[in-house]
């Protein structure tokens, strides 16, 4: 079932059933009690706010509640909302392509969704009737390549690759050239999966990523890193946003998995920490489940149960 | 590190009642505090948090404080005994039909690791002499077939697929007599990925069990997973009723705490790690390494039960005799040094004090296992007279020393001026503040 529909499925729920978790706790209550801020605790650790942004929150609505004295729990609510705003603002989604020929670079851990991502991305500019080209830098994971270039034949897409086991810089390198000889748009760049504690590979990843930033300088292309996190990832999406932002630095996040029961809260502490922003997301395993970052959207989607 | 050690927040809030012959509720609320904010941090899910913390209140409340050790060590002993209770004592295996073939299943989310972790299994089986047939039962994800087929090249052993047109049921089906005929005794179907909640997918995997029957239905989890790992795992297992689980990318940073929720909500063992890209990096499971790994403070238990084991008791006790006389000396400081080594190497006893897991620390550490070779030659190069009194040692006995030992006078210089100054702690120590042996009992490490 695609995100959309789960949104309007759960709008239609509003009246039966479908439980907004917040709203349910602050308006459930005449008081402003401890209870109160542990429900919030719970919700928000629940959706993978993690410990540190949560007590954050936590502490600020505490100091609302003493500096404007607030004492009802539903005036308490519009700080929350505000509050958590806030940490997504400026959060548009989506790419600004203003180049000739724009590249992404699409990099994350292993199995968080880098090629069904990308795969949805070209089938989006190609519906636009871009000139989309994919580079198949993942050549090491054993049917890697094999698995871009059966997308690229579903999409209708030019896939450029070349061996298993060859070098990702010179896949990348190729790819530039070939894009630009082509007169491509887009450019999207597949890399392997790997954890960001693997030093070697994290060097690999800066080739690759200096040699596309060199070719594109000269063609004055522009050039974007995508991060993919999987939805389902706790505390440690922070952790690997940190080394592959220190790694690439990265431009945008792509947040995938949304159409589990995850709700991927932890790409506001990711925000919190880091400023990076989350453009996409994805909310299944088809070329059309892709959308731009839309915060309320996320917000509502982040408390919403059902029960 | 991200994450600030629970050991290190645990010794402050335990610094402000050290000596305490009993745990009272308030020690342990606030002590029980800080676990669960390391829980938490973990990604343990917050209601298995919850009944946890709970029930480790109700059993710490009035406890006597262990001789050995101190109230926060006492604390986190028993949250590490609770953790393990939970998580399964001893280590599970697969189970073996009596009558070939053994059939495994993976099972999991999209990009757990089910494909990878199969190949790793059919490694280790045919390590163990059985002869494993790789199933591609995964039609939906573009090449997870030629995936499997890679790994099976690579491995040497044969892969069984119907292309990606076949229903997953008929493959199950079909490599039940394609594994017969090629003297296959063992199994491991690689289905596809799909969400929990995905009812036409879970409906697969359930025709599929239903129609093959498998021994051992394991369910392939990503050590990285948050709060949803509860979820998953419910759903998994009231489908399939699971028989263990798999932890994949255990190499990275991720402090699992997914375990431990998973644990709590099936029941089911956690059979085996996986723990790099390479097909030999599967290990079987640890509980007792999980549970500080989730805690976030090295081995610190399996430190103190060391300690426990290979430190001679009586020895000890003559020890802690000299220690009050302050007969200590340098022939009882390299016993000592023996003992401690005995529990290992040093940089992997080192690795698990809290805060000093960090390579860097490590670096900074002037104690390696060198350093203790140079130790141990030094004193060996001394008579009896200077081990018992080293203030007789000289400038020319530290040459002759430093040439006996192949080290240099200015180790030698160093060992003794170690040796001064611990004898001087041993002294404040038994001129009152430590009267029951607290802490450690390994001086050298304080
Ligand atoms: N339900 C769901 N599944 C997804 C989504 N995005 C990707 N997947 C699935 O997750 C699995 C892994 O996706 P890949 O795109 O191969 O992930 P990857 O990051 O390229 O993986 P590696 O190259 O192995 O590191 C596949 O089965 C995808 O179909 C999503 O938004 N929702
Ligand atoms: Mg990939």
């Amino acid at each position: 079932m695609g995100f959309l529909q789960r949104l309007k499925d759960g709008l239609k729920k509003t009246k039966e059933g479908f439980v907004d978790k917040v709203t349910n706790i602050f308006t459930g209550r005449t008081n402003i009690d401890d209870e109160l801020f542990e429900e919030l605790e719970e919700v928000l650790i629940q959706a993978d706010v993690g410990v540190k942004t949560t007590f954050t929150l936590i502490d600020k609505l505490k100091d609302d509640v003493e500096k404007e004295e607030i004492t009802e729990p539903e005036e308490l609510m519009q700080y929350f909302q505000k509050e958590l705003k806030s940490l997504l603002q400026n959060d548009e989604g989506g790419f600004n392509f203003d180049k000739d020929l724009n590249i992404i670079m699409v990099v994350g851990v292993n199995g968080a969704g880098k090629t069904t991502t990308i795969a949805k991305i070209a089938g989006r500019y190609k519906d636009q009737d871009k000139k989309v080209m994919l580079a198949a830098g993942d050549t090491f994971r054993a049917g890697a390549i094999e698995q871009l270039q059966i997308w690229g034949d579903r999409l209708g897409v030019n896939v450029i690759a070349q061996q298993e086991g060859s070098d990702a810089a010179a896949v990348a390198y190729d790819a530039v050239q070939s894009a630009r000889a082509k007169g491509v748009d887009l450019l999207i760049v597949d890399t392997a999966g790997r954890l960001h504690t693997q030093t070697n590979l994290m060097e690999e990843l800066k080739k690759v990523k200096r040699v596309i930033d060199r070719e594109a300088a000269e063609i004055k292309a522009g050039v974007e890193v995508l991060l993919v996190l999987d939805a389902t990832t706790g505390q440690n999406a922070i952790s690997q946003a940190k080394l592959f932002n220190d790694a690439v630095n990265v431009d945008g996040i792509a947040l995938t998995k949304l159409d589990g029961t995850a709700k991927g809260g932890i790409v506001i502490a990711v925000k919190n920490e880091l400023q990076i922003p989350i453009k996409l997301i994805g909310v299944g395993e088809a070329a059309e489940d892709l959308q731009n970052f839309d915060p309320d959207e996320f917000i509502k989607a982040l408390f919403s149960s059902e029960e | 590190m991200i994450f600030s050690s629970l050991a290190e927040k645990l010794q402050d809030t335990f610094d402000k009642l050290r000596g305490k012959g009993k745990l009272t509720e308030k020690d342990v609320k606030a002590a029980l505090k800080e676990v669960k904010m390391a829980l938490l941090e973990a990604d343990v899910n917050y209601k298995v948090v919850k009944d946890f913390i709970s029930k480790i209140e109700e059993r710490a409340v009035g406890k006597e404080v262990m001789e050995s050790l101190t109230p926060g060590q006492h604390v986190i002993k028993i949250v590490n005994e609770e953790m393990q209770e939970l998580m399964g004592g001893s280590k599970e295996d697969i189970a073996i039909s009596s009558e070939p073939p053994t059939i495994i299943m993976m099972v999991g989310l999209q990009g757990s690791g089910k494909t990878t972790s199969a190949g790793k299994l059919a490694r280790k089986l045919s390590k163990d002499g059985k002869n494993p047939l790789l199933v591609a039962a995964d039609v939906y994800r573009p090449a997870a077939i030629r995936q499997l087929q890679v790994l099976g090249e690579r491995l040497e052993l044969p892969v069984f697929s119907m292309g990606e047109d076949s229903n997953p049921v008929d493959i199950a089906k079909g490599s039940i007599n394609y594994a017969a005929s090629h003297n296959c005794d063992t199994i491991i179907l690689d289905t596809a990925g799909r969400l929990h909640i995905d009812q036409e997918m879970m409906e697969e995997l359930e025709n599929i069990k239903g129609t093959v029957e498998p021994d051992e239905i394991l369910l392939v989890v990503d050590a990285m997973t948050g709060q949803d790992a509860v979820n998953v795992a419910k759903n998994f297992d009231q489908r399939l009723d699971i028989d263990g689980i798999v932890l994949t990318k255990m190499d990275g940073d991720a402090r699992g705490g997914a375990a431990l929720s998973i644990k709590a909500i099936t029941g089911k063992p956690i059979k085996f790690a996986g723990t790099g890209e390479k097909l030999a990096d599967l290990e079987t499971f640890h509980p007792d390494r999980m549970s500080s790994r989730i805690l976030g403070m090295g081995d610190v238990l399996s430190l103190i039960e060391k300690a426990e084991k290979s430190i001679d008791q009586e020895k000890a006790k003559a020890l802690e005799e000299k220690l009050r006389k302050n007969e200590f000396t340098l022939e009882d400081f390299m016993e000592q040094m023996e003992q401690v080594r005995n529990m290992g190497p040093m940089d992997e006893i080192l690795g698990m004090i809290p805060g000093m897991g960090g390579a860097k620390q490590l670096k900074n550490m002037q104690v390696d296992d060198k350093q203790l070779d140079y130790i141990e030659a030094i004193i060996s190069s001394m008579t009896p007279e200077e081990r018992r009194d080293p203030e007789v040692i000289n400038g020319s006995r530290r040459k002759r020393i430093a040439q006996g030992s192949g080290t240099s006078i200015q180790e030698v210089n160093r060992l003794l001026k170690q040796f001064r100054q611990i004898k001087k702690m041993m002294k404040q120590l038994n001129s009152g503040k430590m009267k029951k042996g607290g802490g450690l009992n390994l001086p050298f490490f304080n």
